[in-house]
């Protein structure tokens, strides 16, 4: 998505210039027909307008040209810029051009969400810090039932517009902090899919000289070669409120962040600004997820890597698109370094470990656990000197989130809590002091998991005992909180059924949630899913839980739920996914092997509680020999 | 009802006996043909041997063997042998021991053939891997079958450069061993879980297993867990080969397989003990055993899910399995039924 933004960033302010060029500042809230319609009769001209209007702009947006292309039409126009700085209220600070920078590249874009933001910013430091970063532009999270960058773009625009989805941009509209927040709440509690921007949002750019145009053009090309850095989410309360949270700080560790998807933009900005508008009028595919088999990029990767790991001597050929690391090798050095990592905030720290350890698994446990981790480390923050919350927070965050990822790749769930995190902190309003902030953020953790994770529990809880009848005899895979708690539920309704535990190797997960049911009082059966087949005979319904639902409808959930839902379409047994909103995302993925994660080998050699399985012992390090454990989040199947 | 292939042997061998048998009667009857109208002394063992043949070809469907070999006309001259003579009577005191001691001998080495069928299978079989397995496939194997390590190594030998999935098979893990032994022997393997094998499915070429017991339908009897292979097989349209030799191959039908020709083995090899004790102490006062552990032995595939049977005597579609019992089973035999002692 990103670079399709970014290339929409760069060229759509050069067609909306047309319509833009009209002075008043009243056409700003004229809407989008008239950009809309007057952008795409002169795509071509447009894009040279658009730079030169971008240069043509008075001082402060010169400050902004170098940069963004993609500057939007908050920061054309240069009357317009000065009667808008003028008309602005304080959240208007010098910053504030670089909101509009990001405005404007999120304007246009299907960037419902975050992520695009660019590095333009105009302070040399930034530049300095984001020189040489590699941007990975992420597909947006397809449901993170957050509202979208759509809908800050809304917020941004004027009153008029409806919140589904109007993204034009008006440049003089800034919007208090509380629009946003109602247009939040209302999505907040339901499941909500991505909300689609319209293909064109358009701001409103004043016409400049072609010269002139060309000329900024340049200049926000070149700015846009110094600075890469990660996007973050669009913060639609003013424009000037959401360059400052926009302006992404450095991203300390690339790969790991970029391979959930939390990166962005600027690489793709890059190429938006030399296609022509022709071409970004199309959507550019999302930048690939981090392969661990691109050697230059793994190095760039190890350098920051705060976690050690050695990489596997055995690796399978088949993935080396994924990081196979020893296992057990990680622990011992982390804790060791405990006292000496400063970046790293204990608390998450703690999460990391507890991560790689294995004791908190399972896609909410791990985002709560994690969001929990960034509360207390929000609490803790201060804001350095002669640096902005926003930016020095999101920079943290972000070193947390790599730190997180080394211990154990990121669920899908845990990425669009992140994303949603960024984009708060992104829209925070700059007026708010800053205990005030920290106070807004922690509040807003909260309010995600108790809305998003607690209470999409409930209602999924809700609506799935409705599904169990007397008689039923259930069938489960694993351990998957939300199918637990539906049990559960049931069960103190007073049904009566029976449950059938799948468990699978080598997590053999199912083992503790046989453990919770027979002590909450549920007649239980446990097999190992090699015997799924005899036991499906006797089966009336089978719930699955899922790590994350992909766009087509695809179920990324655990090894070995695939053959669950295979053996029960045989036998003609309804299945039943449970899945919270958040956990959706917008990824395309085929097979288990284009996405996955390695775990230990070891964990297959080793048969637990049976010692007379030891063939494999000391056959890891075998040539001929491989030992392949697929484990989290490995099947994926679609409609069988 | 589990190890099918004993059941099996003691039918072929009592098919043995009895085409000895037929064999011996159709001589005897081509050479009373030859003699028509001589010696009437053999008559009246004639009459027995015809009797039988007689019998045998109305009840069993001769083998296609026997159809071959057979001539049209001695079918025509079994009643038409008169009795007389007494000049035969000695003969046939001496030659019945003679006959019985050359028809046990004949039964003898013919059981011999068979167990050294037995012990060579793998050999037959391993030869034809070189038509099925060619350069830079991938193969799924599950468990552990000796025929299929031979089927693989010979394919090898033959310089076939192929990699290999192994899924362990729980809760047995012979897939383990069957990894170790393969990767000595300079096969690229690669161990995975059971519970992996749809995701690895849609990168390998074929699925090639060995089972327990092939029943006269074209199913297969084979280690739990294999028709979740056949099923991700048949869902990627990826072929599932079943090596097998032919003392597997049961005359019987499957009727609930899953119950009537399973095995269930101890708990404790899915669940532990002190797992199970664990969540036995939750229980406690409630009474009736909240848990049930199943760890059955065997699965059954359907025929629809196999592709190809590779044996000793070439290979075979699934349909055709039924046809091969008549040529190694009497149908006499198919239920062996206890004499009451009287």
């Amino acid at each position: 998505m990103d670079p399709r933004r970014a290339s929409r960033t760069v060229s759509d302010p050069k067609i909306r210039q047309v319509g833009f060029f009209a002075p008043p500042p009243d056409r700003s809230f004229s809407g989008p027909p008239d950009p809309i319609s007057t952008s795409t009769p002169n795509p071509a001209a447009a894009t040279t307008t658009a730079a030169a209007a971008n240069t043509s702009s008075p001082p402060p947006i010169s400050d902004l040209s170098p940069s963004g292309n993609s500057l939007s039409p908050v920061m054309i126009p240069p009357p317009r810029h000065s009667s808008d700085t003028t008309h602005r209220p304080v959240p208007f600070p010098p910053v504030s051009p670089l909101r509009r920078d990001t405005l404007s590249l999120t304007v246009g874009s299907y960037n419902n969400n975050n992520n695009n933001i660019i590095s333009s910013s105009p302070t040399a430091s930034f530049y300095d810090e984001s020189k040489g970063i590699t941007v990975k532009v992420s597909p947006t999270p397809a449901a993170s039932s957050f509202p979208g960058g759509g809908f800050d773009l809304t917020a941004v625009k004027a009153s008029s517009v409806p919140a589904s989805g109007l993204t034009t941009v008006s440049v003089v509209k800034t919007l208090p902090p509380g629009f946003t927040e109602t247009i939040v709440e209302k999505v907040g509690g339901s499941v909500e899919m991505q909300n689609d921007l319209p293909a064109n949002s358009k701001p409103l750019k004043e016409r400049t000289s072609k010269a002139e145009r060309r000329a900024l053009q340049e200049a926000q090309r070149a700015a846009k070669a110094a600075a890469k850095a990660e996007g973050s989410k669009l913060s639609a309360t003013t424009s000037g409120a959401v360059a400052s949270a926009n302006a992404k700080p450095t991203k300390a560790t690339k790969p790991s962040s970029q391979k959930n998807d939390s990166a962005t933009v600027a690489s793709s900005e890059k190429k938006g600004g030399d296609r022509p508008p022709e071409k970004d009028r199309k959507k550019d595919a999302p930048h690939p997820r981090m392969q661990y088999d691109d050697k230059s990029r793994v190095e760039k990767a190890k350098r920051r890597a705060v976690v050690k790991q050695t990489e596997a001597r055995n690796r399978v050929e088949l993935f080396r698109h994924l990081p196979q690391y020893e296992h057990g090798t990680q622990l011992p050095d982390l804790e060791s370094k405990f006292f000496q990592l400063d970046p790293v905030h204990p608390v998450v720290y703690k999460v990391g470990l507890q991560y790689i350890s294995g004791d908190i698994s399972g896609g909410n446990a791990r985002c709560i656990a994690m969001l929990q981790a960034f509360q207390e480390a929000i609490k803790d923050y201060s804001t350095p000197d002669e640096k902005t919350l926003t930016r020095d927070l999101t920079a943290k965050i972000n070193s947390y989130v790599s730190f997180l990822n080394e211990c154990r790749p990121l669920s899908i769930s845990m990425g669009n809590a992140i994303r949603f995190l960024k984009n708060r902190i992104a829209k925070l309003p700059l007026t708010l002091s800053e205990s005030e902030a920290k106070a807004f953020l922690q509040s807003d953790i909260e309010q995600f998991i108790s809305e998003k994770i607690i209470l999409a529990d409930k209602v999924i809880v809700k609506h799935a005992v409705t599904k169990i009848r007397d008689g039923d005899v259930l069938l489960t895979h694993g351990s998957s909180s939300a199918v637990e708690m539906i049990l559960l539920h049931a069960h103190e309704l007073g049904k009566q059924f029976r449950v059938v535990i799948v468990d699978s190797r080598p997590k053999l997960e199912g083992q503790l949630l046989l453990r919770r049911l027979v002590g909450k009082g549920l007649s239980c059966t446990y097999a190992n899913i090699n015997a799924v087949s005899y036991i499906m005979h006797e089966v009336t319904r089978v719930f699955l839980g899922a790590s994350s639902v992909l766009s087509n409808g695809t179920v990324y959930s655990r090894v070995g739920t695939a053959c669950v839902a295979m053996v029960a379409h045989e036998f003609r047994v309804p299945v039943l996914v449970c899945c919270e909103a958040y956990k959706f995302h917008e990824r395309v993925q085929l097979d288990s092997i284009c996405s996955n994660e390695l775990g230990d080998p070891d964990a297959i050699s080793k048969v637990p509680g049976r010692e007379d399985i030891n063939y494999l012992d000391g056959c890891t390090n075998s040539e001929n020999l491989q030992l392949l454990n697929l484990i989290s989040y490995l099947d994926c199947y679609w409609q069988l | 009802m589990s190890e099918l292939a004993v059941g099996n042997i003691v039918r072929r061998v009592l098919h043995i006996i009895r085409e000895e048998d037929h064999s011996n009667t159709r001589d005897a009857v081509e050479g009373f043909r030859l003699s028509v109208g001589g010696d009437n002394d053999y008559i009246v063992e004639q009459d027995h041997l015809n009797l039988s043949v007689a019998a045998q070809s109305s009840l069993c469907r001769p083998s296609l063997h026997a159809l071959l070999e057979r001539s049209p006309d001695s079918a025509t001259t079994y009643f038409t042998a008169t009795t007389e003579d007494d000049s035969e009577e000695k003969r046939k005191s001496l030659d019945p021991n003679a006959r019985s001691l050359e028809f046990r001998r004949k039964v003898i080495s013919a059981v011999n053939d068979l167990i050294e069928d037995i012990n060579t299978c793998h050999l037959v079989i391993a030869e034809l891997a070189v038509e099925h397995i060619h350069h830079n496939e991938v193969i799924l194997t599950f468990g552990r079958s000796r025929t299929v390590k031979e089927f693989l190594c010979a394919a090898k030998e033959k310089k076939r450069s192929f990699g290999l999935f192994v899924a362990e098979g729980a809760p047995k893990y012979q897939g383990h061993l069957l990894a170790k032994e393969l990767a000595a022997r300079g096969l690229q393997t690669t161990v995975i879980t059971d519970s992996a094998v749809f995701a690895m499915i849609s990168r390998v070429n074929m699925v090639i297993v060995g089972v327990h017991a092939v029943m006269a339908n074209g199913g297969v009897i084979g280690p739990v867990g294999l028709n979740m292979v056949a099923l991700a097989a048949r869902k990627h349209a990826v072929p599932f080969v079943v090596v097998t030799g032919t003392h597997k191959l049961c005359p019987l039908y499957p009727n609930n397989p899953e119950v009537s020709l399973n095995e269930m083995r101890s708990p404790s090899e899915v669940l532990s003990f002190e797992e199970f004790s664990d969540c036995m102490d939750y229980r406690i006062g409630t009474g009736a055993p909240q848990l049930h552990v199943g760890n059955p032995s065997f699965d059954y595939v359907p025929p629809e899910l196999v592709s190809l049977f590779i044996t000793d005597i070439g290979g075979y579609y699934p349909s055709y399995m039924y046809r091969l019992i008549a040529d190694y089973y009497s149908s006499d035999d198919l239920v062996i039924q206890q004499k009451p002692a009287s």
